[in-house]
C-alpha cells in the first residue's frame, strides 16, 4: 500500500515538472515574440505615417533625387540613401566573398591543424572588434590613402564599401569554414580514387556541394553590411547625392538615420521620413534572412 | 608484365605509434575476387585503403613495406599518387555519389583524364552504366540529380564512376553492407560480372557474401593476417583455429 502512493507521487512530481519547464519556456517565447511584433508595429507606424499624415507619396519616397527635409517646399526622395546602401554593402560583400572562400579552402583543405588551431581563432578575432574602431582606421588610413591616389576627398562609396568588407569577413569565412568542415569526407574520398588532384577535388567537388552553404555566409555578410551605420558613416563622406565616382561623397540609409535622428522633432515630418528609411532597413533584413532560410533549404537536398 | 594482379611484401600501416597493420605479405590475382574477412578494427580497411595510398589523406597515418603492381611498387615515395588513382578504383560502404547529375558522375574521372569529346563521353557513360547494370534504370534521367537514386542504384552509380576511369583494380569496402537483400544481390552480380575483366579485392562482414563472390579470401586478425587460401578450403577446411571459429562465428 505504501508502495503504491510513493509511486504516485513520484509520477505526480514528474508532471509538475514538465509542465513549469513548459510555462517558464513558453513566457520566454512570448517575451520575445511580443517585444518583435511590438518594434515592427512601431517602426511601421512611424514610417508609414510619412506616407499617411505627411502625404508624401510613396514613389517619390523611392525614387526621388532630392532629400532635404527641412527646405521650402521640403523634398523627401531617399534614393541616394538607398542606392548608397546597396553600392556599398555588395561592393563589400564582393570584395570579400572571394577572400572568405579562399581562407575557409586554406583553413580546412590545405593546412586543417595549423588553420583551425591559429588562422580561424585569428579571424574569429577580428569579428570582436567594435565597429568604431573599423570606422576610425578606414578614416586615418583609407581615406587619406584614396585622397592621395584617386581624385576627390577619398571619402565616398570605395572607402565605405573596402572597411564593411573587412568588417563582414569573419562572419563570412567562418560561416564558410563551418560548411566546409561539415562536407561529408566520403565525398572528397571519392574523388581523389578517380584521380583527380586536390585542387580539382576542390573546385569541382567541395567548392559546388557547399555552394548554398557558402551563400547563406554572403548574405549574412551583406545584412551585416547593409545593418552597418557608424564605421560607415565615418567614411563615406555623408552628402545626399548619388555620386559620380566611387571617390566622392555619398550616404546610406544608415548613416542619414544616425546624423539627423538627434536634430529632428518626434512627429515632425523629417522624424517621420526618418523612420520610412528604417522601416526600408528593416524589410530589407527580412528579405535578407528569407534568402539565407531558402539556402539553407536547398543546401539540404 | 602482363598480369596485373597485386603482390605485397612485409607492410605495415602506423597509426601514430599504433601499429594497424603488421607485415603482411600476400599475392592477389588478376580477373580475380579476393574476399578480406575478420573482425571489427582487425586493419583489414585500412589495409585496403594503403593499396590506393588513401591513407595518405590522414595526417598521422605512415606505411612499410612494398605494393608491387606489375613492375611498380606504389608504396614507394616518388610514385606520383594521382596517376595510381586513375589505375586502381575505389568503392565503399556508403555509396558518396557526387551533388551533380548521373551523367556528370560518370563523366567526373574521365574529364579529369583528358576526355573531352561530347560524344566518346556520351559513348563511355553508357557503356560504364552498362556494365554496373544501371543502364536499363536511368537512360531516361541521366541529367537528374544522382541523389535522387536509391541506395542500392547509387552504389552501382559508384562503381560505375570508377569503372569509367578504366582501372586495373577495383578495391571495395564493404559495398553491400547499407544495402537491403535485393540491392546486395544486384551488387554481388555485378561483381561476379566484373571479375573477368579487373582484378577486385573486396573487405566484408558477411561469410556468406565472402563465399559466394570469392574465388580467395584472406582472414584478418587483429593487423596480422592469419590465413590466405582458396574460398573454399577457407570455408570447409580452415588450417588455423582462429580461423575456424570465426568462421563458424564463435567470436568476433
Amino acid at each position: 500500500m505504501a508502495q503504491t502512493t510513493d509511486k504516485k507521487i513520484s509520477a505526480n512530481n514528474h508532471f509538475a515538472e514538465e509542465w513549469v519547464g513548459r510555462i517558464y519556456t513558453t513566457l520566454c517565447v512570448l517575451v520575445l515574440v511580443t517585444t518583435i511584433v511590438a518594434m515592427v508595429y512601431f517602426v511601421a507606424s512611424r514610417g508609414l505615417s510619412t506616407f499617411f499624415k505627411n502625404d508624401v507619396n510613396v514613389l517619390e519616397l523611392l525614387t526621388g533625387l532630392k532629400w532635404s527635409p527641412e527646405g521650402q517646399p521640403p523634398a523627401f526622395g531617399a534614393l541616394p540613401f538607398i542606392f548608397g546602401s546597396f553600392s556599398t554593402s555588395i561592393l563589400a560583400a564582393l570584395l570579400a566573398a572571394p577572400l572568405s572562400f579562399c581562407a575557409a579552402v586554406f583553413m580546412i583543405e590545405i593546412t586543417p591543424k595549423f588553420g583551425r588551431k591559429y588562422l580561424q581563432p585569428v579571424i574569429e578575432l577580428l569579428a570582436g572588434i567594435p565597429s568604431v574602431v573599423y570606422g576610425f582606421i578606414g578614416l586615418s588610413v583609407i581615406v587619406p590613402f584614396f585622397r592621395d591616389v584617386f581624385p576627390g576627398q577619398g571619402v565616398g562609396i570605395a572607402a565605405g564599401a573596402l572597411v564593411l568588407s573587412i568588417m563582414i569577413l569573419p562572419t563570412m569565412t567562418t560561416v564558410a569554414t563551418d560548411a566546409l568542415a561539415s562536407l561529408p569526407s566520403g565525398l572528397k574520398e571519392g574523388s581523389y580514387a578517380l584521380g583527380a588532384t586536390r585542387w580539382q577535388t576542390i573546385y569541382r567537388v567541395v567548392l559546388p556541394t557547399t555552394l548554398p552553404s557558402l551563400l547563406t555566409g554572403v548574405v549574412l555578410g551583406l545584412a551585416r553590411a547593409f545593418g552597418e551605420a557608424l564605421a560607415v558613416q565615418m567614411v563615406i563622406g555623408n552628402a545626399p547625392f548619388i555620386p559620380r565616382s566611387l571617390f566622392e561623397s555619398a550616404s546610406t540609409l544608415t548613416s542619414a538615420i544616425t546624423l539627423s535622428m538627434g536634430n529632428t522633432v518626434s512627429g515632425s515630418a523629417h522624424n517621420n521620413a526618418l523612420w520610412s528609411l528604417a522601416l526600408i532597413l528593416m524589410l530589407m533584413t527580412f528579405v535578407f534572412v528569407f534568402i539565407v532560410r531558402w539556402l539553407e533549404k536547398r543546401s539540404k537536398l | 608484365m602482363a598480369d596485373k594482379g597485386i603482390s605485397v611484401k612485409d607492410l605495415s600501416v602506423y597509426y601514430g605509434d599504433n601499429k594497424a597493420v603488421k607485415n603482411v605479405t600476400i599475392d592477389f590475382n588478376n580477373k580475380d575476387v579476393t574476399a578480406l574477412i575478420g573482425p571489427s578494427g582487425c586493419g583489414k580497411s585500412t589495409f585496403l585503403r594503403t593499396l590506393n595510398r588513401m591513407n595518405d589523406l590522414i595526417p598521422n597515418a605512415r606505411m612499410t613495406g612494398e605494393i608491387w603492381i606489375g613492375d611498380e611498387d606504389i608504396n614507394h615515395p616518388k610514385t606520383d599518387v594521382v596517376l595510381l588513382r586513375r589505375r586502381i578504383g575505389m568503392v565503399w560502404q556508403r555509396p558518396n555519389p557526387f551533388h551533380k547529375s548521373i551523367y556528370e558522375n560518370i563523366a567526373f574521372g574521365p574529364r579529369y583524364h583528358g576526355l573531352k569529346n561530347k560524344s566518346q563521353l556520351d559513348d563511355l557513360v553508357e557503356e560504364s552504366l552498362r556494365k554496373a547494370a544501371l543502364w536499363e534504370e536511368t537512360k531516361d534521367r541521366l541529367h537528374t540529380s544522382a541523389l535522387k537514386l536509391s541506395g542500392g542504384q547509387q552504389q552501382r552509380l559508384c562503381i560505375a564512376r570508377s569503372i569509367a576511369v578504366k582501372p586495373d583494380i577495383i578495391l571495395m569496402d564493404e559495398p553491400a553492407s547499407a544495402l537491403d537483400p535485393v540491392s546486395t544481390s544486384k551488387v554481388e552480380e555485378l561483381i561476379s560480372e566484373l571479375k573477368q575483366d579487373y582484378c577486385i579485392v573486396i573487405v566484408t562482414h558477411n561469410m556468406h557474401q565472402a563465399a559466394r563472390i570469392s574465388s580467395k579470401t584472406a582472414f584478418f586478425l587483429s593487423g596480422e593476417l592469419v590465413e590466405y587460401d582458396n574460398t573454399e578450403t577457407m570455408f570447409t577446411n580452415p588450417v588455423k583455429k582462429e580461423t575456424s571459429d570465426y568462421i563458424s562465428g564463435r567470436f568476433g
